[in-house]
């Protein structure tokens, strides 16, 4: 009993109950299937006759749907990177400011969409994106006198990826901005009042104090938006109601997904999943040393 | 202490008995498929077989799943060895996938066997592998032409004279010069159903019997010319919402927009359901062919539905397969809750089952839709099924189609390119 009791109260034992249960998730939804996956990547998996077939995966995945697939997610993850970094930067100095009214209303407005579930709103914006003269961005056009255009599978692929980043965009610019709001609320005032007794304008205050001291959060907001950008496939699918159509909105998770899951070409599947997870830690590598995350101070 | 320890030795001899008991209930079959309407009918029959058979009383467990999801959690079930259940509908084109390594489903050539003399044999063929028969389909399949009549006749176009796609052709063109808002026809630039049958009349097909994809062949090109002649010339519209199944198609084909399309028999209940307004109007005619004497329908789609080896009860799956698939009343009820060709032929021709004028089918269409189908009864070839053909659809639906109808690629440079696609990307 006593044993047990120190046991209970040991403070060398203490410690590794409390992460236990954070290294257990870890090891069984994590480092396991990661594992599983490595050595999946280079089977043939099918019931009761999987074996192994040296890197014949990562041969037969280049092929023109993978570079189809990897052209439109770099396409979509540079284009939401642009996108989504100055705007939210620009949103959230406007509401920062002192003189913006219905600063409350605004916020919530914004943060919205991130609450919307992404398969409703994939489904919206199918309809938003209709091809009829009826659908909403056509009535649009036909305000302005165009014709109207058949935004999904249509003869061109740039209006297609027009609606997945427009889809984007609406989703994580109020995410985004807040982000850089709490960062440019921790950025003290009177860096403002005496650049601003200096006779710095809105612009210089802007330039060259608050980017330089919201840097911390504009690395964290490109790290995951390239990680999301490469990684997004539920919006193309919604908003592509499950068809394949031109392959137009085919991103590698979606190919990794119609391989390895629709087709059950489960080592195939795994052989791109390590692909995307090798692309994903590569690019963002290289963008954290050049902005200089990795820098001593 | 004692109190609590004889009260669960009380429990755990009243949980023994009624398992004991549990004999005489009814033995619970797990069902998934991907179509709620097909519950309907498994239901309607569970009721039938328990009242024949009152000594092996079953209990139907069914759960519907959106499509490509059902047959990811059966593969993943099947692959895992644990979680499938005992009965399952799986789609054709997904067929080929489940054929792969140790085959997990059973082999039901027993139950099928005794009775390929009364149906189309190619519906369980299309099913098979090495003389094994794992699945049983729910219906023919015929691809016919639909008419929407009252259009054909604004335009004074006498559909019963289309005999050759050239007619067809002319007619589209007399259909439009009558209608310049409308179409005469509508192609999918994602799926597949409005061409495959033109395919097999010129004896292509999406692969060949080997297991090769055949999508670089002449007989596709000329085809795909065709289709893509008259969405050019605006005689053909690209399905809005890129399929015959997809909300705005049928908003557009309910509205009077579009006068024929070619689609399986099976889609008859996509017009009672979908497309409410042209009741009366839709007639459905053997399809018209390139040069006499040619088949002029092809077996299309399908659903096997098949016995897992995870079942409890392989033995009464099985058998409740058979009546509800093989067996006459079994095909009856086929017709009159889904609207389908039942396999087996017989039904074709009992009259006062097929133009029951209380059936919901037959009051919505303009004419009885198995007249077309006793028509056709010989000429319904079938399509090869293989490992290699969900790639092959997949480049079809992914590629091909849209790159023919909305762009001005050549025709010879997009099959050729997607006939390395497909090989490249076979499993």
């Amino acid at each position: 009993m006593r044993r047990l009791k120190s046991l209970l109260y040991s403070q060398r034992l203490a410690p590794y109950v409390f992460i236990a249960p954070f290294v257990i998730v870890f090891l069984v939804f994590f480092l396991y299937p990661i594992a599983s996956t490595i050595i999946m990547s280079f089977q043939r998996v099918v019931p009761g006759q999987t074996s192994f077939i040296g890197i014949d995966n990562y041969r037969k995945m280049w092929n023109n749907s993978f570079l189809t697939a990897l052209k439109n997610s770099a396409v979509y993850m540079v284009c939401t990177c642009v996108i989504l970094i100055p705007v939210p930067m620009v949103l959230a100095v406007m509401l920062n400011s002192k003189k913006m009214p219905a600063k409350g209303f605004f916020r919530s407005m914004l943060f919205l969409p991130a609450l919307v579930c992404v398969v409703v709103a994939g489904i919206t914006f199918r309809l938003i994106f209709g091809e009829r003269p009826g659908a909403l961005m056509n009535s649009l056009l036909a305000a302005f006198g165009a014709e109207p255009v058949k935004w999904l599978g249509g003869p061109v692929r740039w209006t297609t990826m027009f609606a997945l980043v427009i889809l984007c965009c609406w989703r994580w610019m109020g995410v985004n901005t807040m982000y850089y709001l709490s960062a440019l609320q921790s950025i003290p005032e009177d860096l403002y009042e005496s650049a601003e007794l200096d006779g710095a304008g809105a612009w210089q205050r802007f330039r060259h104090i608050s980017v330089p001291l919201v840097r911390p959060t504009t690395i964290y907001v490109l790290t995951i938006s390239i990680y999301g950008g490469l990684a997004m496939f539920v919006e193309s699918r919604m908003l592509f109601a499950n068809t394949e159509v031109g392959n137009q909105a085919l991103t590698i998770v979606g190919y990794l997904y119609r391989v390895g899951i629709r087709k059950m070409n489960y080592g195939l599947g795994s052989a791109i999943g390590i692909f995307l997870l090798v692309l994903t830690l590569a690019v963002n590598l290289i963008q954290l040393i050049l902005t200089g995350f990795f820098r001593k101070e | 202490m004692k109190k609590v320890l004889a009260l669960l030795l009380a429990m755990t001899l009243v949980i023994g008995c009624g398992a004991a008991f549990a004999d005489a209930e009814p033995t619970e079959i797990e069902f998934w498929t991907f179509q709620d309407l097909h519950i309907a009918f498994y239901e309607a029959m569970a009721e039938e077989w328990n009242a024949q058979n009152p000594d092996r009383q079953i209990k139907l467990k069914s759960t519907p799943f959106p499509f490509e999801e059902m047959h990811e959690n059966l593969g993943n079930a099947l692959m895992a060895g644990t979680g499938a259940p005992d009965l399952v509908d799986i789609e054709f084109g997904k067929f080929a996938n489940f054929m792969k390594g140790d085959i997990q489903l059973l082999p039901l050539n027993d139950i099928v066997e005794p009775e390929l003399d009364n149906i189309v044999k190619a519906r369980v063929d299309i099913y098979s592998k090495d003389g094994n028969y794992y699945g049983i389909c729910f219906h023919v399949g015929a691809a016919v032409i639909y008419y929407n009549k009252e259009l054909c006749e604004s335009a004074g176009i006498d559909y019963t004279s289309i005999q050759t796609w050239d007619q067809y052709y002319e007619a589209a063109k007399t259909f439009k010069a009558a209608n310049p808002e409308k179409y005469w026809m509508s192609v999918e630039s994602s799926d597949i159903w409005h061409m495959w049958p033109q395919l097999a009349e010129l004896g292509g097909d999406m692969t060949d019997a080997e297991g090769n994809a055949t999508i670089n062949t002449p007989e596709m090109a000329k085809v795909l010319e065709y289709n893509r002649k008259m969405v050019k010339e605006g005689l053909a519209v690209v399905a809005p919402g890129t399929y015959h199944h997809a909300p705005e198609f049928y908003a557009m084909m309910n509205e009077g927009s579009i006068a024929s399309i070619v689609m399986p028999f099976w889609y008859i209940d996509r017009f009672t359901d979908y497309m409410p307004d042209l009741a009366g109007k839709i007639v459905s005619a053997p399809l018209p062919v390139w040069e006499a004497g040619e088949k002029r329908s092809v077996g299309q789609g399908g659903t096997g539905t098949a016995v897992t080896n995870q079942a409890d009860d392989p033995e009464l799956t099985k058998a409740f397969l058979g009546f509800c698939k093989l067996s006459k009343e079994g095909g009856i009820k086929l017709w009159q809750t889904l609207g389908f060709d039942p396999i087996r032929t017989e039904i074709w021709a009992m009259e006062d089952i097929t133009h029951d004028p209380e059936n919901r089918f037959v009051k919505y269409y303009a004419s009885n839709p198995f007249d077309t189908l006793l028509q056709i009864k010989d000429e319904i070839v079938a399509v090869n099924n293989n490992e290699m053909l969900p790639t092959v659809l997949d480049t079809m639906k992914s590629v091909v189609l849209q790159k023919v109808y909305e762009t001005d690629e050549s025709i010879e440079d997009i099959l050729s390119a997607a006939q390395a696609d497909a090989e490249a990307e076979a499993f």
